[in-house]
C-alpha cells in the first residue's frame, strides 16, 4: 500500500490521500486524468472502475505520492461514506466556473469537509473549465492575495460574458474571496488545456506539513493512515501460497 | 429525477455487510444496482456508531444530560453494534482480498484468544492452544491429556477432505464427533475447549449430530490456519471498527456503477403476477422539511435485510448483548489491547456460550486509555436477561458505562424468494466471526442469480469469471 516505510531514502517520500469533491460533471476526473496521464478526453463517461489513482509530485526536498480518491458517484444523492473522508490529508473541491449551482455545491462540500475530515486537511478550491472563458491563457494561479486590478478584471469578464462567447459565471474575485475567507488554496484551471493543473497539485503538496505525515499514525483519530504501515498492521494481500491446503495443527 | 434509471437489474435494500458484499459483487459482474437505505448512514445493524449516537440509541441517561461529553471527542469513538471478528483465514478475508476492498481498509490482529475453565472466582482463564505443541504447554489439561490432545490435533492437521485414507478409519461423513473424541480418549474439559473455542460451536448439539464430525474438523482447521497466519490470535479487525466493512464494499459497488441512496424510504414494492416489478420510494434527509423526492423505478429482483420485510421473516432466537466501556484491559488477558474471550456453556451451567469481544484505542475505535468489551450470548429464558450475561460481565472488572437493551430478535426469511424474487438475508447471528454471514451471502447469491458465487479472480476477470 505505501512505499514509504523505509528509512532515509535520498529524498523522503510520503503518501498523501487526496479526495475529490464537487458536483457531477464539473471535471473532477478530467483534472485527475490531466494530472496523472497528462491527457484529456472529451465527453468522458462518469467514472467507473478505479479504486484510486496515484501520481507523484516532486518537490525540492521531498516527494509526495498522491492517492487520489474519486467519489465514484456516491456524492449524487448525498451518500458519501465517512470512510471517504477518513484520513484524507488533502481535498480538491471543484466547481465549473460556467455553472453557478456548482459553486453553491462547492461551498456545501467545504462545510462538509470542515465537519467530517481531519482538522489539518489541506483544501484547494478549484474553478475548472477555464477554456470556456476568454482568458484561458491567463494564469490566476497562486493562493496569494488578490490585487484590485485582477479582481476588477474578473468581474468585468463575468459581466461581459455573453457577448464575446465567454461562458464564465463565477468571477475570479468571487471564488478567491470565498477561498480566503475559509482558508483554502484557490485556483482556476482547465483540464482540457492543462492550464494550472500541475500547479494545484504542487501547491497542495507544498501545503502539507511534514510533521503531519510523520506523526499521524499514533493518534487515535489523527489524519493520514496510508503513510507508513505500522508493524502491527497485517497485510491481507500477502497470502501464503497454498494456505488453504496445509494445516497448521 | 434524471439520475435514477428507469430500470435496474437489482434493487438492494439496507446497507448492512451482507447487502453491501452482494451489491459490490453484482456491480463488478456488470449488473445495474440501485442500493437504498432508510438510515442516514451505512451499515444498518452492522454499523459502528460514535459515543453520542450510542447513548442516544440506548437512552441510558437523564433528559438534559450529555454524558458522552466526558468521553472526549465523540467522533473518536466507533462502537460496533455487532460483536464479531474476522477469521484471518476465513471467507470474508478471502472476499476482501479477491475484490481488492482491502485497499480501503487497514487491519490489525486481535491480540489473543482466551477460554475459561470453571466458574466464579476460581475459574481458570487460559490462551486457547492452536496447535499440537501449544497443547503440550497448556494449563488447560493434565499431562496425559495433553498427549492425547496433541495426537488428536496432529490427526486434524493431517486430515485431507478428499483423501479418506486420512480419516483414521472413521466414516467421517456419517459418524458423530463423539465417536471421534472417544477414539482419541479425550476428557470432557478438553472436548469443551476444542468444540467451543476452536471449532467455535456455541452449544453442545454438534457432538451427537450424525455426520457433523467432518464439519467440526474443518472448523478446527480454519481456527488453526487462521491462527498460523499472523500468530497472536486467529482474528483480525479493521481499524475504525466493523462499520468500515460495509462502506468498503459499497464503494466497490459504486466504482462499478452502483447507485447509492441513503435517507430513502420504500413506499411500495410493486408486483406483477406475484413477482417483483418495481419500487416506489421517497428520499428525504431528516433535516429536510419538504416532502422529499419521490421516485419509482422498475426491477425484477430485490435483495434486502429482514427489517424491510417484517411479514416475510420469522424470529429464530434472541441475542443478548451488553456493550461495556472500560478503562483497563480485561483481567487474565496478558494486558492485551484486544481479545476474544469464550466462556463455554457447560462451565457456567448454560446451553449457549458467552462471548466477550474486546477492542481498544489500538484499533482506532476509542480514545487512548479506553477499552470496549461486548458481552453476548443467546437468550435462554424470557426474563432476567442481565443475569444470563453476568458470568461474562464478571470478567470485566470495573465498568464505566454499560449499554444493554432488550433481547435482539434474530430473523430468517420464511421463503427462498424464488416465487416472488424478493431475496432476504438473515440477521447477524451470535457467532464470534463472519463465517455464517458469508454463507448467507453465498446462499443469497445462489438463490438470486442461480449460480455459485466465485469471488476468486473477480477483479481481474470481471464479467468473465464465475459463470461456471
Amino acid at each position: 500500500m505505501a512505499d514509504s516505510a523505509g528509512a532515509a531514502p535520498p529524498k523522503p517520500s510520503s503518501s498523501v490521500k487526496l479526495v475529490l469533491l464537487g458536483e457531477a460533471a464539473v471535471g473532477k476526473s478530467s483534472l485527475v486524468l490531466r494530472f496523472v496521464n497528462n491527457d484529456f478526453q472529451e465527453n468522458k463517461e462518469p467514472t467507473i472502475g478505479a479504486a484510486f489513482l496515484t501520481q507523484k509530485s516532486h518537490l525540492p526536498h521531498r516527494t509526495i505520492k498522491f492517492e487520489i480518491w474519486d467519489t465514484a458517484g456516491q456524492e449524487r444523492f448525498a451518500s458519501l461514506a465517512p470512510m471517504y473522508y477518513r484520513n484524507a490529508q488533502s481535498a480538491l473541491v471543484v466547481y465549473d466556473l460556467t455553472k453557478p449551482t456548482s459553486f453553491v455545491k462547492a461551498k456545501h462540500w467545504v462545510a462538509e469537509l470542515q465537519r467530517q475530515a481531519s482538522p489539518g486537511i489541506v483544501i484547494a478550491l478549484v474553478g475548472n473549465k477555464l477554456d470556456l472563458t476568454n482568458e484561458s491563457s491567463d494564469t490566476s494561479g497562486t493562493p496569494s492575495t488578490t490585487t484590485t486590478e485582477g479582481a476588477a478584471e474578473g468581474e468585468e469578464n463575468a459581466d461581459a460574458a455573453e457577448e464575446n462567447g465567454d461562458a464564465r459565471k463565477i468571477s475570479t474575485k468571487e471564488g478567491r474571496e470565498y477561498a480566503e475567507e475559509e482558508g483554502l488554496l484557490f485556483f482556476e484551471t482547465s483540464a482540457k488545456s492543462g492550464v494550472n493543473v500541475q500547479g494545484v497539485f504542487t501547491a497542495i503538496a507544498n501545503a502539507i506539513p511534514e510533521t503531519q505525515m510523520k506523526t499521524s499514525k499514533t493518534q487515535a483519530a489523527g489524519g493520514g493512515t496510508q503513510t507508513a504501515l505500522g508493524a502491527e498492521r497485517v497485510n491481507l494481500n500477502k497470502r501464503a501460497e497454498g494456505a488453504k491446503e496445509g494445516c497448521a495443527c | 429525477m434524471d439520475e435514477i434509471a428507469p430500470e435496474y437489474d437489482v434493487v438492494v435494500l439496507g446497507t448492512g455487510l451482507t447487502e453491501c458484499v452482494l451489491s459490490g459483487v453484482l456491480s463488478v459482474k456488470g449488473k445495474k444496482v440501485l442500493h437504498i437505505d432508510r438510515n442516514d448512514h451505512y451499515g444498518g445493524e452492522a454499523a459502528s456508531v460514535n459515543i453520542e449516537a450510542l447513548f442516544k440509541k440506548y437512552g441510558n441517561y437523564n433528559k438534559g444530560e450529555e454524558p458522552w461529553k466526558k468521553y472526549g471527542r465523540v467522533n473518536d469513538w466507533n462502537v460496533d453494534l455487532v460483536p464479531k471478528l474476522l477469521m484471518s483465514n476465513g471467507e470474508l478475508t478471502n472476499i476482501l482480498v479477491s475484490t481488492d476492498v482491502t485497499r480501503y481498509l487497514e487491519f490489525k490482529q486481535i491480540a489473543g484468544s482466551y477460554v475459561q475453565q470453571g466458574s466464579g472466582p476460581k475459574a481458570t482463564v487460559a490462551k486457547v492452544p492452536s496447535d499440537a505443541n501449544e497443547a503440550l504447554r497448556s494449563p488447560l489439561m493434565g499431562l496425559w491429556e495433553k498427549r492425547r490432545a496433541k495426537k488428536f490435533l496432529e490427526w486434524v492437521g493431517a486430515f485431507k477432505e478428499d483423501d479418506p485414507a486420512t480419516y483414521g478409519g472413521l466414516d467421517l461423513n456419517k459418524c458423530t464427533m463423539r465417536e471421534v473424541y472417544d477414539k482419541f480418549g479425550l476428557e470432557a474439559t478438553t472436548k469443551d475447549f476444542i468444540g467451543h473455542s476452536m471449532a467455535l460451536y456455541q452449544t453442545d448439539e454438534y457432538i451427537n449430530e450424525k455426520g457433523a464430525a467432518k464439519e467440526t474438523i474443518l472448523r478446527i482447521r480454519l481456527y488453526a490456519n487462521s491462527m498460523a497466519r499472523y500468530g497472536k490470535s486467529p482474528y483480525i479487525y479493521p481499524l475504525y471498527g466493523l462499520g468500515e466493512l460495509p462502506q468498503g464494499f459499497a464503494r466497490l459497488s459504486a466504482i462499478y456503477g452502483g447507485t447509492y441512496m441513503l435517507n430513502t424510504n420504500i413506499d411500495e414494492i410493486e408486483t406483477e403476477g406475484g413477482k417483483v416489478s418495481g419500487i416506489k420510494a421517497t428520499m428525504k434527509e431528516s433535516s429536510d422539511d419538504s416532502k422529499g423526492m419521490k421516485f419509482s423505478t422498475k426491477t425484477k429482483k430485490i435483495i434486502g435485510d429482514p427489517s424491510y420485510f417484517p411479514r416475510k421473516v420469522q424470529v429464530v432466537g434472541h441475542l443478548l448483548k451488553a456493550i461495556c466501556i472500560l478503562t483497563h484491559p480485561v483481567a487474565n488477558t496478558d494486558n492485551s489491547d484486544s481479545a476474544q474471550f469464550i466462556i463455554p456453556q457447560s462451565q457456567v451451567g448454560r446451553k449457549n456460550d458467552i462471548y466477550i469481544a474486546i477492542v481498544s484505542s489500538a484499533h482506532n475505535v476509542c480514545p487512548k486509555g479506553y477499552y470496549i468489551a461486548i458481552v453476548s450470548t443467546i437468550a435462554e429464558g424470557s426474563s432476567n436477561h442481565h443475569l444470563e450475561l453476568q458470568p461474562g460481565l464478571d470478567r470485566l472488572g470495573k465498568i464505566e458505562e454499560k449499554f444493554m437493551g432488550p433481547p435482539i430478535p434474530l430473523y430468517e426469511p420464511l421463503e427462498s424468494g424464488r416465487n416472488d424474487n424478493v431475496f432476504i438475508s438473515k440477521s447477524y447471528d451470535a457467532t464470534s466471526h463472519f463465517e455464517t454471514m458469508t454463507d448467507d451471502v453465498r446462499d443469497l447469491y445462489r438463490r438470486a442469480e442461480q449460480e455459485e458465487l466465485v469471488v476468486e479472480g473477480l477483479r481481474e476477470g470481471e464479467q468473465l469469471v464465475g459463470q461456471e
